[in-house]
Order: structure tokens, then sequence, then C-alpha cells
């Protein structure tokens, strides 16, 4: 089992929503669409599903060429971000709507609804209506309805987004479980770079209707193809420099922060994608440069504490564990993780990961 | 929490008050004060009791009114929530459609009620009206002036006309306001256009539809103007509604005893409908 999309483009009007794309999803396989809001990930989505028809270019599904096929004619199930479900319905009925409709028999739906729902943990309110649950509930419910079809292809648009942090923490961790043993393609898009971490698989990184790059999650996220893979890959925001390589000596052209290293790249000029978490208030691997800076703004976020800072030209951010208090204005100082630069050449493509 | 005590906020609900007092409760109060009274000439009143509630709930002429009052009402019902669910369906949801149709929608809203009145009087005239005419001359014996059955179906015909874009503007809202990912959904369930609005459309058109309903039977249990204008309630009693009635008995016929007892009564009415439609609504409010 396989989808590929060969060459899709998708246009509307004189705008392209989608620039040609070339993406094989292999069977079983959970894949993450990363990418900003207006990336274009919902428009491949319904492209994948039959929702929408591509400009030009092929769907292969299984080795059958898929495009134009109407959706009710594939086996598919999507759940969205908005928690949608069919209001009058209680949430078993719900659960086997999409069965009803197949003609399961009623035997076989009671059997299914209740071990989907037992998956999800919803076996104690199947009587009750949408609007009495909460949305971490109503929301699966909608993926028990996804689920309970034996779908080929499995579509997930931003299904965490409109949860409260601990509903998404929660389903977040559950997810990737749930696909654990199915036969189907996962298609999970979200703008979250931790989301994609987390549910693993293979991420695809999406910006501005292209496909940057596609590979396992974890490769993306540590060898980013480009820069712009490693940007959409990086949340908070990834710092970036211009540096001068000779000999052992590496140079930051916007302030005088140098530091020697082997890595083994021929002298000249590059670009450094520094992540925030190799920046911190406290050494940190085995090779690690002190950088000065002035506080901008210090933010804590749960048990980790962000520090935006300046030195030269460069307006950077930092992030380290505990609570790290500093001062707006203050100076501080910062030490780099050197081994976990990734190193772009002028064209923006990575060189080395260290 | 401590609340400062300031008499001055008073001086802003006083003016209110009065208005309120001075519109409302005071004319109020007149009606309920006629109503158990015998009025004459210069002043005079005398006491009657219950007599006059007494003589109305048992007059056979009230009966009449208010049963042809809920027949009306029900066939206004009966039209145009289907009719005004089914056009806001087929309306456009986007494009240059939206504005023509919502601009031709709220057009028959915009005018003035008298003025539909004699539009649609002489619109139906046997002799010279564009309806009235051309029902005579495809063979219809059509004469709303003499036949009961004519003027009914003008009657409603015209407030057909007159209000279905009502429940039509209410619709479209509704219909607007849900998400397109609903339909996705069913599509990707395998719905029929059917159940997607047995199952999506209208249960979350559920809101909107009672308000529609609510107003709709208010404004078509209390319609006077365009009927007093088409028909003035003939021919006869045929389209003799309620408000007609009332009107014809505290100022055609000066009873303003029984016509105040009718008053009250009516209100009651509109009230009761009122608090049902109200308890309704919210009986499925308290659920969430």
């Amino acid at each position: 089992m396989s989808l590929e999309l060969k060459n899709v483009e998708k246009k509307v009007g004189i705008e392209t929503h989608i620039y040609s794309t070339n993406l094989k999803l292999k069977k079983n396989t959970i894949n993450v669409l990363l990418g900003s809001t207006l990336a274009g990930k919902t428009t491949l989505m319904q492209i994948m599903a039959g929702l929408d028809k591509p400009t030009s270019g092929e769907i292969w599904f299984n080795g059958e060429n898929v495009t134009g096929k109407e959706v009710q004619k594939r086996n598919c199930s999507m759940v969205y971000q908005q928690f949608i479900n069919y209001p009058n319905f209680s949430v078993f009925e719900n659960i086997a709507s999409p069965l009803k409709i197949t003609g399961v028999k009623p035997d076989e739906i009671k059997q299914r609804v209740g071990k989907v729902a037992e998956l999800l943990k919803l076996s104690p309110m199947l009587n009750k209506k949408p609007d009495e649950l909460s949305g971490g509930q109503q929301q699966r419910t909608a993926l028990a309805r996804a689920l309970v079809k034996d779908s080929d292809l499995i579509l997930l648009d931003e299904p965490l987004a409109n949860l409260d942090f601990k509903l998404r923490e929660e389903l977040r961790e559950e997810l990737p479980k749930l696909f654990e043993d199915r036969d189907c393609i996962v298609v999970y898009a979200t703008t979250e770079p931790l989301d994609a971490l987390m549910i693993g698989g293979n991420t695809a990184t999406l910006l501005e209707g292209n496909v940057i790059q596609y590979g396992k999650t974890l490769d993306v996220y540590s060898k980013p193809e480009n820069l712009i893979s490693a940007k959409v890959f990086s949340d908070p925001p990834m710092n970036i420099a211009e540096i001068s390589k000779s000999g052992e000596i590496f140079k930051i052209k916007e302030n005088s922060v140098q530091w020697k290293s082997n890595v083994k790249i021929k002298d000249g000029n590059y670009k450094i994608g520094i992540r925030p978490h190799n920046i911190t208030t406290y050494k940190e691997g085995n090779n690690s440069v002190e950088i000065n800076g002035k506080v901008l703004i210090s933010e804590l976020s749960g048990s980790e504490s962000l520090i935006h800072f300046t030195n030269g030209k460069l307006n950077w951010v930092s992030l380290s564990n505990g609570i790290q208090q500093k001062n707006i204005g203050e100076d501080t100082k910062l030490f780099m993780n050197i081994d976990e630069f990734l190193y772009f050449d002028a064209n923006n493509r990575l060189v080395t990961n260290g | 929490m401590n609340k400062t005590l300031n008499p001055k906020a008073w001086y802003f609900v006083i003016p209110v008050f009065a208005l309120v007092a001075f519109n409302a409760v005071v004319p109020l109060m007149t009606v309920v004060n006629y109503s158990f009274q015998e009025t004459f000439g210069s002043n005079v009143f005398q006491w009657e009791g219950t007599r006059w509630f007494k003589e109305i709930l048992h007059s056979e002429r009230f009966h009449a009114s208010l049963g042809r009052q809920f027949i009306f009402t029900f066939i206004i019902l009966l039209i145009q929530l289907p009719l005004g669910i089914a056009i806001a369906l087929t309306m456009p949801k986007k494009g240059w459609g939206v504005p023509v149709c919502l601009i031709l929608m709220s057009m028959p809203l915009l005018i003035p009620w008298n003025v539909v009145g004699a539009m649609w009087n002489i619109f139906a005239l046997p002799d010279i009206g564009f309806l009235g005419n051309s029902l005579n001359s495809i063979g219809f014996d059509y004469n709303f002036t003499q036949q009961s059955g004519d003027a009914w179906f003008t009657t409603i015909l015209m407030d057909v006309w007159h209000w279905t874009s009502l429940v039509v503007l209410l619709s479209y809202a509704g219909l607007n306001s849900i998400q397109p990912a609903y339909y996705q959904a069913a599509e990707i369930d395998g719905a029929s256009r059917w159940d997607i609005f047995r199952y999506i459309e209208l249960p979350k058109m559920k809101k909107v539809l009672t308000l529609a309903i609510l107003l709709r039977f208010m404004d078509s249990f209390m319609i006077y103007t365009e009927p007093f204008v088409l028909t003035g309630g003939g021919p006869g009693n045929a389209t003799n509604f309620l408000s007609l009635d009332l009107v014809k008995m505290a100022l055609g016929q000066f009873d303003l005893g029984p016509a105040a007892a009718m008053s009250l009564i009516y209100f009651l009415i509109v009230l009761l409908m009122c608090w049902v439609f109200y308890s309704l609504m919210m009986k499925d409010e308290g659920r969430t």
C-alpha cells in the first residue's frame, strides 16, 4: 500500500496554493506535514483525500491512478481542527455513522464501535450527545469515527489545535499508539515542531506551498537539507548568523565571537543555524563557547526559560532548563554548544551538522 | 467585595423608568381599568367586576375570530418555514449572487405594511388587478372581495410574499454558520444530500429556526394592517382576525368594556405562547 503524489500542483485563480509536489507515503507510516498556516497542509490533505482536485499532476494509491476519483469511493477518513460530529447523534451513533452508510450489520457495528470507544476512553459516554462532552471528548469521538472505518488513509488536520494544553498533551501521547497496528497510511498536519517530534514517523516540512524536505522525522530534524527546512522545524525560531572559517578558527561576522573547531569544511563563508536549546545559561556538552548578550525579554515557559538577547546586530533566542531569572537590559553570559551547530553554504544548503 | 453606594445612579434609571411607565404601564392600566367597568359618556363609570371577561370568553364571535386566527397562523407557519428553508438552501454561498439575493430577499420586509396591503388589494382586484384579472382570464372564478376562500387565499399569499424572506434570511444565516468541514466530513462518510440536510443542516439551524417560528408566530398572530387594507376582515367576517375584530369592537361599536377585556385575554394568549416558546428554547440552552 502506498500513496504517491506525482507532480501535483494546485492553483486557485492566479494564486498557486501548491507548487509541483512529489511525495511517496508508504504503508503503515505516520507522516507529519509540518508548516505554518497557509503553507498548504490542508490543501495537500484535501487533494490526498479526493475532496479537491489538483490542477495538474496525478495521485496514485496502491498502484491505481485515483486522480479525480470521488472521495465517497475511496476508503479514507479525516479529522479536523474543529470538532466535527453529527450534532444530534449520540456518541455511539456518531461513531457508527460511517459503518451504517456502508451497510455493516448491527451486531458488527456494535462490536466495532465498542472496541474503538474502549480504545479512546469513550465507553462511559456512548449515550451522550456531542455538545454534552468536553472538547477533548468531542475530538476523541471524531477520532473514533475516523478509526472505526478501517480506512486505508487517515488524515488528521491539526486535530489538537483547538484543545487546551493538558488535553492536547494527553491526546498527543496516545495518538501514535492508536495507529501502531493499523494497516493504513496516516497523515498528520501540524504547525508545531514539537508535535512532529512526539509523533515520530516521517515528516515533510512545508513552506508557502512547497514541500521542502521529506524523510524520517529525526533525520529531518537533525539533518535539515537546507536552511528553510531547518527554520520550519524549529520553535522557538532558529538563530542564524554568518560566519567565516579559516583553518580552525570560526568567526561570527556580526560580532567578534570566535571559536576553534575541527569541523571539516573548506575555508570560506558560511551560515550557521543554532537551535535555541543549544544556547544556554550554563555550559552544556564538551565544547561550548561563551557569548555575551543584553537581555531583551526573559520569559518562563513551564520549567524552561526563554531569553531573547542581542549581541551586536544579532537578535537571538536561547532556551535553558529551569527557571533562569534575568532582568531586561541586563548583560548576561550564555554558552553555545558548538557540537550542535548546523552549517549552511551560500545557497542555504546544509554542509554539515557538526 | 466592597460596593460603593452611589445614589446618583438612580438619576440614570429614573428617566427610563418614567418612559416605560408612560408608554407601557399607564396605557395597560387604563385598559385594565376599562375592562372591569361599564363606561358612559362624561367620565361616568360603573363597576362590573368580571362580567366582560365572562362575556368575551363565552362569546361565539370571540371564539370564531380566535379560531380564524389560529388557523391563519398555523397555515402561515406551515408554508413559510419549509419554503423559507428551501429558498435559503438554494441561495448561493459566495460570489456576486450573495448580495443580489440578500437585497431581493430583504425588499418585501422593507415595505410599509399598509403599502403591502394596498399593493395586494390592487394587484388582486378581479377586474383590473394583474393577479385577479389573470386568474379570471384563465378560467378561475376569482373574487377576493366576495368569496371567502379567495379572500383567505389572497391574504395568505400576501403574507407569504411579505414574510417568507424573514425565514429565508434567518435560515441563510444559520446555514452560513456551519463550517465547511462538516460538509466534507459527511462527504467522506458518503452521506447523501438528504442525510446532510437531515443530520447536519437542520440540527445546526435549530436555534435560528426556533427564533423564526417565534417571530412568525407572534407577527402573524397579531396581524392587523395588511388584512385591514386588503379585505377589511371581509367578505362578511371571513378574514376577521383577532386584532381586526378587537378594533371593530373598540372603535366601531365603542364597547370599551368588552373590548378592554378582549385585549387583556388576547395579550395573555400572546404572553402564554411567548412563555411556551421561551421555555422550549431555554430547555436546550440549559443542557450545555
